[in-house]
């Protein structure tokens, strides 16, 4: 079954005068358990098309629908309360609050939630300790390693328990070991948590953790590699 | 952890910038709590001043001198129920820190136009008889430690006696207290006769004001009116108003005390709100992605909004808190000081309210253009920065 189902979807962008194309015609469906990735050169549209999945950007034209969900016309709120129940985001930057401890970047998501106090921490050691950073809970991001930070971010995503993952370059700032530590665990998520997961990456090698590999070029998709 | 912790962590993000905000803040709330106050001490007495009294001062200047005799003249007048004397003495007590108001007064009469001030009736009739005499306010002569009996030497600046000494000594026979408590006037009062006889000869006879009490307070402008015709075409023309009114043009003497202390906030203020504005759009500026992180995350426009607007109302009412708070503190040590020439000087509950209600309006203009910055913010934009 579908869980990601993009129809016709294109995207401009408009500089100065300027009308640029980002996607074009884009149809896309994306199987619940998947774990796809999405590859093509710099401005191919990669991250774009990420952030259509995500609900965090609008096409300018096409049908999005996620999650059993159809974004277009979905006001900002129920965007981000849709968003907030369905879509984990993983950054290259990894983007966690530089002033919040690891336990507490986890626990953001779930401050959107009716959870008790008690049961937030829970939870949030609990999926600190899937990405094997129980022990690193109080550290704030600055005391941590790019991979343990990227690992923070993770359980940022999962700790929700949303359905998609969606990962822009997650192991774009990292190095060869522990970009593959971070796969590994993409693929752990994927295998054993059921979730699934589209991923933009630049590296050939990190695609092979996927289970299918998607080529945008010019804002389409071009190919699909098994 | 709730929204509040993670709105504290925001607000410490840089510690210097903060705390030096912080101080800032405080500093312009102790000064307005402190600066109300003192405007308030100015302002006490003339709320409470009696309306069925008026005080009739020299028209031209408080400076000059007026014939006592005019008593005789304003005590024929219909609605004139009795009238004291009372004249500025000056002074200095061990040098001129030590500042407190002295009058010259008749001690029966004085006391009788004044029922709020209480006095040991056999330390009444010491004033009277002994010459030498005066009384204190017990807030000054526990101030100074004077017991019944200290001899008070004041070295005259004003009024020296007739054999061209400044040096005047006065016996202290009694203490008075106040039933109101904002009406303390803390005058040390000397025994008119001995002063009458002392100074200097041209000018016996010459007071520098009366105080009226009227028979029928409703009728008190109508008999202002008629004294000041009374004396109109005299060599000393009068001035008569309320008590309040009296006080509110001494006051003014030194300058509009209200405008003053109002003109002194309002540039505290307005400088705080630039700077605190400054810090909050620099704090904003510094973590836009962070901001598009939390929208991404779920946080709707709206919350986010709401925690960037909640800093800054936390700032500015923290560190209004910190200043009020210090003010009370400060306040409260230097109330018997002040009180001993400026009357009262109370804390009022309004004057903090006030305050925190300052500190909220400021919270919400510092932070409400961050804040719709934040509302408006675009995750995919915001996320490239």
């Amino acid at each position: 079954m579908a869980i990601v189902e993009l129809s016709n979807v294109a995207k401009k962008f408009t500089k100065g005068k300027e009308v640029v194309e980002v996607l074009d015609q884009i149809d896309l469906e994306v199987e619940d358990g998947d774990f796809l990735a999405l590859m093509g050169p710099s401005g191919s549209g990669k991250t774009t098309l990420l952030n259509l999945i995500g609900g965090i950007d609008q096409p300018t034209a096409g049908s999005i629908k996620v999650a059993g969900q159809e974004l277009n016309g979905l006001s900002s709120k129920k965007l981000a309360k849709w968003r907030s129940e369905n879509i984990g985001f993983i950054f290259q930057f990894y983007n966690l609050l530089p002033v919040l401890n690891a336990q507490r970047n986890v626990e953001l998501p779930l401050l959107l939630t009716k959870l008790s106090g008690k049961q937030r921490q829970n939870n949030a050691a609990v999926a600190l300790e899937i990405v094997g950073l129980a022990d690193r809970a109080k550290h704030k991001p600055g005391e941590l390693s790019g991979g343990q930070q990227q690992r923070v971010a993770i359980a940022r995503a999962i700790v929700a328990d949303p359905k998609i993952l969606v990962c822009d370059e997650p192991t774009g700032d990292l190095d060869r070991d522990t970009a593959d530590e971070i796969l590994s665990l993409l693929e752990l998520l994927n295998t054993e948590h059921g979730k699934t997961i589209i991923m933009v990456t630049h590296d050939p090698k990190a695609a092979t953790h996927a289970k299918h590999t998607l080529h945008l070029d010019k804002g389409r998709l071009v190919q699909e590699v098994a | 952890m709730n929204a509040l912790s993670l709105i504290w962590a925001n607000l410490f993000r840089k510690k210097v910038r903060t705390f030096l905000t912080l101080f800032s803040i405080l500093v312009a709330f102790l000064l307005f709590t402190l600066l109300r106050t003192v405007a308030g001490a100015f302002g006490g007495d003339i709320d409470i001043a009696g309306v069925d009294r008026l005080q009739v001062s020299p028209k031209y200047s408080i400076i000059d001198l007026m014939p006592v005799t005019h008593m005789n003249e304003m005590r024929q007048l219909e609605g004139v129920e009795e009238v004291v004397h009372s004249t500025w003495f000056g002074g200095n007590y061990q040098g001129v820190n030590n500042f407190f108001p002295k009058f010259p007064v008749q001690p029966r009469a004085y006391f009788e136009m004044y029922p709020e001030f209480v006095i040991d009736p056999a330390q009444l009739d010491e004033f009277e008889r002994n010459r030498l005499g005066a009384v204190a306010p017990q807030l000054l002569a526990d101030n100074f430690g004077w017991q019944v009996g200290d001899r008070i030497p004041i070295e005259g600046d004003i009024w020296m006696q007739d054999d061209g000494s400044r040096l005047w000594e006065f016996e202290l026979v009694g203490t008075y207290t106040s039933t109101n408590e904002d009406n303390a006037f803390n005058g040390f009062l000397i025994n008119f006769d001995y002063f009458e006889e002392a100074r200097p000869d041209q000018t016996e006879g010459l007071v520098g004001w009366f105080i009226v009490r009227v028979t029928n307070p409703d009728e008190a402008a109508e008999v202002a009116a008629q004294i000041d015709e009374l004396f109109e075409n005299s060599m000393s023309p009068t001035r008569s108003a309320t008590e309040a009114e009296a006080l509110r043009q001494f006051a003014n003497q030194v300058g509009d005390i209200g405008l003053m202390m109002n003109g002194i906030l309002s540039a505290v203020f307005f400088t705080i709100l630039l700077l605190t504005a400054n810090t909050m759009t620099q704090a904003f500026r510094e973590r836009v992605p962070e901001l598009a992180v939390l929208k991404t995350l779920g946080f709707t426009d709206l919350s986010v909004a709401s925690i960037v607007l909640a800093e800054s109302l936390l700032l500015c009412i923290l560190g209004g808190a910190m200043g009020i708070g210090i003010a009370v503190v400060v306040s409260n040590a230097i109330s018997p000081q002040i009180a001993t020439f400026a009357g009262s000087f109370n804390l009022e509950t309004t004057t903090i309210l006030a305050g925190f209600a300052i500190a909220a309006l400021l919270g919400v203009v510092v932070g409400l253009s961050p804040a719709i910055s934040a509302r408006r913010l675009q995750i995919v934009e915001a996320l490239r920065k």
